[in-house]
């Protein structure tokens, strides 16, 4: 199955089983072990990124369903060297402990500081028809999507309050 | 996972025509490809209708809504008029499952969401709704999350989706177009069948059917309410859910529209007990009465015995907070 | 050079405050975080071998006899290598410290999950649907999977039986007589199992996932039967254990029969329902407590009996009592342990075995027994410390369980509370105040480090040792920093190569204090050597921004050395593991707000409050704290393996079914260290924290909501039906 995706800004054309996940496409096929497989069914969130400007599950769609979609994974958002706001707020807050889920919450993180302010309630929003404010509440809701093991999220939500601020 | 071949619709009738030969039809997938991962489902062929124009939330005429089957979950519930004047929708969408999800999940495939008994999801076990004749083997297993009305000796899954019950609420209907052209309109009364002797059929849906769009009539009148009682904070199924449309005029319940979750293999819906609440004043005594309605044949299985006095707490809970009662109750 | 040190007496010196480099306990970042962050840390299932086929576990849908293995549908499918089953596979993990193979063979099938053989294919998707295709032909039903149906084996080590309990109890002033019970848990570390094995010749190298690899290198070769120096293991990031990744288990045994048959190398990865199924459980309990007071509040006997599960043959038990024999007193004592053999999956290590489950318990007790004697909570502990161990006569390390509970009931407003159970309601919702001790014991291993001190001024640090996501890079840098006056990033830290000097592996809190003084020890070793060069004493040379100051001189450490030096360090636990109750403790002070329709429990305030020797880098050590309370917030609210009632399977073995804490069950939580150092516990004075973050937290929880509704759960997780069940 012919399938052509831009990831992090590139293209890349593949010859996928049209089986293969998004996330199995960009760990086996295009090496961009950044990206996790914690549940392989949509149950932890590590394998969150961004699609088209939307944060999905990318164990849950397969990559021939996205053929000519942008594809924005962790490798996409920062490097070691040159971290983006929320990468660097997550080690400063010490917002992950083993590490594993944590591209998951920092892509997912980015996405939903979006949603935000785009305006999009969430179910303890008490006004939905107001424009919701991140609160630390908002931000639990809205990253609750991802689960921690080590079970970092009091650290998480101060990192993500920090660079929502 | 077992092999498939996979094309893109060209059409909403193409795709009708592959699914009555036997294709599967995938939209956001979230469900479907947790399933065929576990080979609960095994399609031969996935028709992909996620290309299709099915995206748009129009107006109607009457000043209800029509939702295209593919509008996302998050879109849906982020929708203005969504959360202007159906409210209860709104929050069932953003009380289910998680951010990442929503933004997959659409208004058609979340209607078609299968449900999730253990031992449905484990092709070693018997299951009656994925291999009819094998047996039930949730009856006398764990069955916390399992139906306490409406249920059959051949299957006692509960229906997942709290959309599906905020849209029972609302009486809306589904809109599907038959392999061959034919379009009808399904209330969602209609939509979810209960188990009886043919658990594996979850909805009215006939093979070749795509769903085209979801309708709401225009906005009831009175508050809005949708509760869920969950064991976590977020991102879990409903033990109960309810979604409430009441209206209260001159100290009465003028009218009542209640839909209950994780209670039944469909969306729960008792006219009954609306009846019991219409013109009469609200009161704790009148609640309770209304849930001895709604409860009159729960039976519970053992681990989900406690769904009965929780649905009436839930309901209970829901009506106090719509009739704003506050501490009366 | 290498240098050794056994820990046989206290060691008073407290070398790290005398240092001059001010890093070590710092809230420093991590230096593997960047990584981390940007998804290039890599983890077991990632290095990119040439030539992997994929390996998919194939379940044993029931227990019983394996007659054959039903190949042949999945030898046809498309791509597939091979279908792999031998007598080297695995029943279950390897028990932590095991350093042998555990149970092996596929033909008897002792539970439901057992993994039993491998599909081999070029893909991953071509053998995962293959392993589906197998036909496994399984004789023989019957066998016990419930606890308390089957007659138990005593563990006698952990039997006491004191005085007469039984008296104590009549002539008490005031007691509790209750039976708890607590259900299974799964570790469920984010990162599934998973390894990559590859041979060359006779020679194995296995990236994986695993916590103590100078255990599982033995337990490795010693399943294949080849020598173990035949055996390398990389594990330089483990996406957490919790105890799930102590022992060798059944991916690399796997990918490695596997490997070895087809002649290149298999990545096997567990799915997560295999991880819950086939990977270690904590085991459920009941638990029998009796307390007995006088009128006064003070234990006159104390009475701890417990029924835990595990496999036949699987040298485990839940050590629920573990803190109970020397946190209390009570003159007159009955504690037990009893192990029920039943066809459940194996139950092993989940993060503070024993005091994770033994001590929400005990502390639910407590609070019933303050409440029966009208005594505060706090000050009922507070009565209730004994001078020495109440059934040796030995005396306390360093204790500072006083301490945490008068500071955190300060911090938290304790005093302040609503003392009238159901007594506090803000709208629907019923507030509580819970309160409960915090103790976990300490324990150290044998370790060993190699430091070299690098002619440039820099330094290295090496050791198999793990970092799970304790923070081991971060601490063994900043001690090697601190001893050796270098700015902490000119200090390399290299871990997860089994080839490297055999750390302790992490596990049971001991990884920081044992690995941490093996290089403190090597760090002396290096002084020395640098005390020689400038031809002073010891204890006159400071160490600061990688110079050397003797006197009046301050040379830098690279115009110093012409060569490397480096010397491996050697820590042994000694006389004082015997001599002293070495334990770290704490306290939880925790709000709840309990719906009063539906039974809903949500967390609103947390505080702990811990004493655990001297805290290395206080930004790790409170992230495992705060980990630690999520995990009581889950034990308490949650987290419930649901076992079939007829053949023991788990049922919810997923992520949607079996709750962890999402982040919305969580609060921003509060902790508290209190300054201590434990010169009996190891050269750093320190202590474990990894755990005791944990060991007690659920029992604050399930007080709160007593207080908050007056409904005394029992039964754990406390889930709103229990809660809707008492107010009824």
């Amino acid at each position: 199955m012919q399938t052509r995706l831009t990831v992090n800004g590139e293209e890349a054309a593949l010859d996928l089983d049209p089986r293969t996940t998004l996330l199995d496409a960009l760990r086996h096929h295009l090496k961009l072990t950044g990206t996790k497989k914690g549940c392989d069914h949509g149950q932890c969130g590590a394998c969150t990124v961004i699609v088209n400007g939307r944060r999905i599950n990318s164990c849950l769609t397969l990559a021939c369903m996205h053929d000519g979609d942008a594809v924005t994974t962790i490798e996409g958002l920062g490097t070691p060297g040159d971290l983006s706001a929320l990468q660097q707020a997550f080690v400063d807050h010490d917002g992950y402990q083993c590490g594993y889920c944590t591209p998951g919450q920092i892509c997912s993180a980015t996405a939903m500081l979006a949603e935000a302010r785009d305006g999009w309630p969430s179910v303890v929003t008490d006004d939905l028809t107001g424009a919701p404010a991140l609160s630390r509440e908002e931000i639990s809701e809205r990253m609750s999507g991802n689960l921690c093991r080590c079970a970092a999220y009091s650290n998480i939500v101060d990192a993500i309050s920090e660079v929502a601020e | 996972m077992r092999p498939f071949d996979y094309t893109r619709a060209e059409s909403v009738s193409a795709a009708a025509g592959q699914a009555a030969d036997g294709a599967t039809i995938i939209a956001g997938g979230t469900n479907l490809l947790d399933l065929m991962k576990l080979q609960v489902e095994t399609p031969g062929q996935l028709v992909d209708i996620n290309r299709l124009p099915l995206a748009e939330i129009e107006e109607t005429d009457d000043g209800g809504l029509r939702i295209g089957a593919l509008v996302t979950n998050s879109d849906l519930a982020a929708h203005p008029r969504i959360r202007s004047d159906y409210p209860v929708l709104s929050r069932a969408l953003l009380a289910g499952a998680s951010g990442q999800l929503r933004n997959k999940a659409t208004t058609g495939g979340n209607l078609c969401q299968r449900t999730r008994c253990g031992y449905f999801y484990d092709t070693a076990m018997p299951c009656n709704k994925r291999e009819p004749g094998s047996g039930c083997y949730a009856i006398d297993g764990f069955n916390r999350i399992h139906a306490i009305l409406g249920a059959s000796e051949h299957c006692i899954a509960t229906h997942p989706s709290d959309m599906a019950v905020a849209m029972r609420a609302l009486d809306a209907e589904v809109e599907i177009e038959r392999a061959g052209g034919d379009t009808l309109t399904v209330p969602a009364k209609y939509f979810h069948r209960l188990p009886h002797d043919t658990p594996q059929q979850d909805t009215v849906l006939e093979p070749g059917d795509v769903i085209t769009a979801v309708t709401l009539p225009r906005p009831p009148s009175g508050e809005q309410r949708y509760r869920k009682v969950r064991d976590r904070a977020s991102y879990a199924f409903a033990l109960v859910s309810v979604a409430a449309v009441v209206d209260v005029r001159d100290g009465k319940i003028a009218s009542a529209a209640l839909a209950f979750g994780g209670l039944a293999h469909a969306p729960w819906r008792d006219e009954r007990v609306e009846e019991a609440l219409v013109g009469e004043a609200p009161s704790a005594a009148l609640f309770d009465k209304a849930a001895d309605v709604l409860l009159k044949d729960a039976r519970g299985y053992g681990h989900n015995d406690f769904k009965i006095p929780l649905a009436r707490r839930a309901l209970a809970a829901t009506l106090i907070d719509i009739c704003s009662m506050g501490d009366e109750a | 050079m290498t240098r050794s040190f056994t820990m046989d007496k206290p060691d008073e010196r407290r070398r790290l405050d005398a240092m001059a480099q001010g890093v070590i306990g710092k809230p420093l970042s991590r230096p593997d975080g960047p990584l981390k962050v940007s998804g290039t840390a890599t983890y077991a299932a990632e290095y990119d071998i040439e030539g992997a086929a994929h390996g998919v576990l194939v379940r044993a849908p029931r227990f019983g006899t394996l007659t054959a293995l039903g190949r042949e549908a999945a030898e046809v499918m498309p791509g597939v290598l091979g279908v792999f089953s031998s007598d080297e596979f695995l029943r279950n993990p390897a028990q932590g410290t095991a350093d042998e193979a555990p149970v092996q063979g596929t033909r008897d099938i002792a539970y439901v999950g057992q993994q039993v053989a491998l599909v081999v294919a070029e893909t991953f998707e071509q053998a995962r649907d293959a392993a589906y295709r197998m036909e496994l032909e399984i004789e023989g039903t019957g066998g016990a999977v419930d606890p308390e149906a089957v007659e138990p084996e005593r563990q006698d080590d952990e039997t006491v039986d004191q005085g007469d309990l039984d008296a104590a109890m009549r002539a008490a002033a005031h007691s509790v007589d209750q039976v708890y019970r607590t259900a299974g848990h799964a570790a469920a570390a984010m990162e599934p199992h998973a390894a990559i094995a590859s041979w060359d010749g006779g020679k194995l190298t296995l990236y994986g996932s695993y916590q103590m690899l100078n255990f599982n290198k033995n337990e490795l070769a010693d399943s294949l039967g080849i020598d173990v120096e035949d055996v390398h293991i990389l594990s330089p990031f483990v996406g957490g254990g919790f105890g799930s990744k102590l022992g060798i288990s059944q991916e690399a045994i796997a990918a490695a029969v596997a490997a070895r048959g087809l002649g290149r190398p298999v990545s096997v990865v567990m799915t997560r329902q295999q991880v819950f199924e086939g990977i270690m459980r904590r085991s459920e309990t009941r638990q029998h407590v009796r307390l007995a007071c006088d009128e006064n509040g003070v234990l006159t006997g104390l009475g701890h009996e417990s029924l835990v599960s595990n496999l036949p043959d699987e040298p485990f038990a839940e050590p629920v009592p573990q803190s109970t024999h020397f946190l209390y007193g009570g003159e007159n004592r009955k504690i037990s342990l009893d192990v029920a053999r039943i066809h459940r999956p194996a139950a092993g290590s989940v993060r503070a075995p024993g005091e994770a489950v033994g001590m929400p318990v005990l502390e639910n007790a407590m609070d019933e027994l303050a409440e029966a004697a009208g005594i505060d909570p706090v000050e009922l502990r507070k009565r209730n410390l004994p001078d020495c161990h109440p059934e040796e006569d030995i005396p306390y390390s360093s204790r500072k369980y006083a301490e945490c509970l008068e500071e955190g009931a300060k911090r938290f407003g304790w005093a302040d509370r609503n003392r009238t159970p159901g007594g506090l309601r803000e709208g629907e919702w019923l507030i509580g105040h819970g309160m409960a001790g915090a103790s976990r014991v300490n324990q150290t291993g044998e370790a060993a480090a190699r430091v070299t001190l690098h002619r440039d001024g820099s330094a290295t640090v090496a050791t198999n040792m793990t970092d799970i996501g304790t923070g081991t890079y971060t601490v063994l840098g900043q001690i090697a920093a601190e001893m050796l006056g270098l700015p902490f990033d000119k200090v390399r830290v290299e871990l997860g190569d089994s080839k490297d000097p055999d750390g302790p592996g992490s596990g049971g809190s001991w990884g920081a204090s044992s690995s941490g003084s093996s290089v403190f020890i090597a760090c002396e070793g290096v002084r020395e050597k640098i005390c020689e060069a400038l031809g002073c004493d010891e204890g006159d040379l400071t160490l600061k921004d990688g110079d050397a100051i003797h006197g009046n001189t301050r040379t830098p450490l690279s115009d110093l050395l012409d060569a490397d030096i480096e010397v491996e360090g050697k820590y042994e636990p000694g006389d004082t593991a015997e001599a002293y109750v070495q334990a770290g403790y704490g306290a939880y002070f925790c709000e709840v707000a309990v719906n009063r329709f539906t039974g809903e429990t949500r967390v609103r305030r947390m505080l702990g409050v811990y004493a655990a020797g001297r805290i290395l880098n206080e930004k790790t050590a409170r992230s495992q704290c705060i980990g630690g309370m999520t995990w009581g917030i889950g034990t308490a609210l949650t987290e419930e393996l649901a076992h079939d009632p007829r053949d023991g399977h788990i049922v919810n073995h997923d992520l949607a079914e079996y709750h962890v804490p999402v982040n919305l069950d969580v609060p921003a939580l509060d902790v508290v260290f209190i300054k201590e150092r434990d010169d009996a516990a190891c050269p750093l004075q320190s202590k474990g924290i990894g755990e005791l973050g944990f060991c007690g937290a659920a029992g604050a929880v399930v007080n709160a909501i007593y207080n908050a509704t007056g409904v005394r759960v029992r039964s754990y997780p406390a889930t709103l039906d229990k809660v809707i069940a008492g107010a009824a």
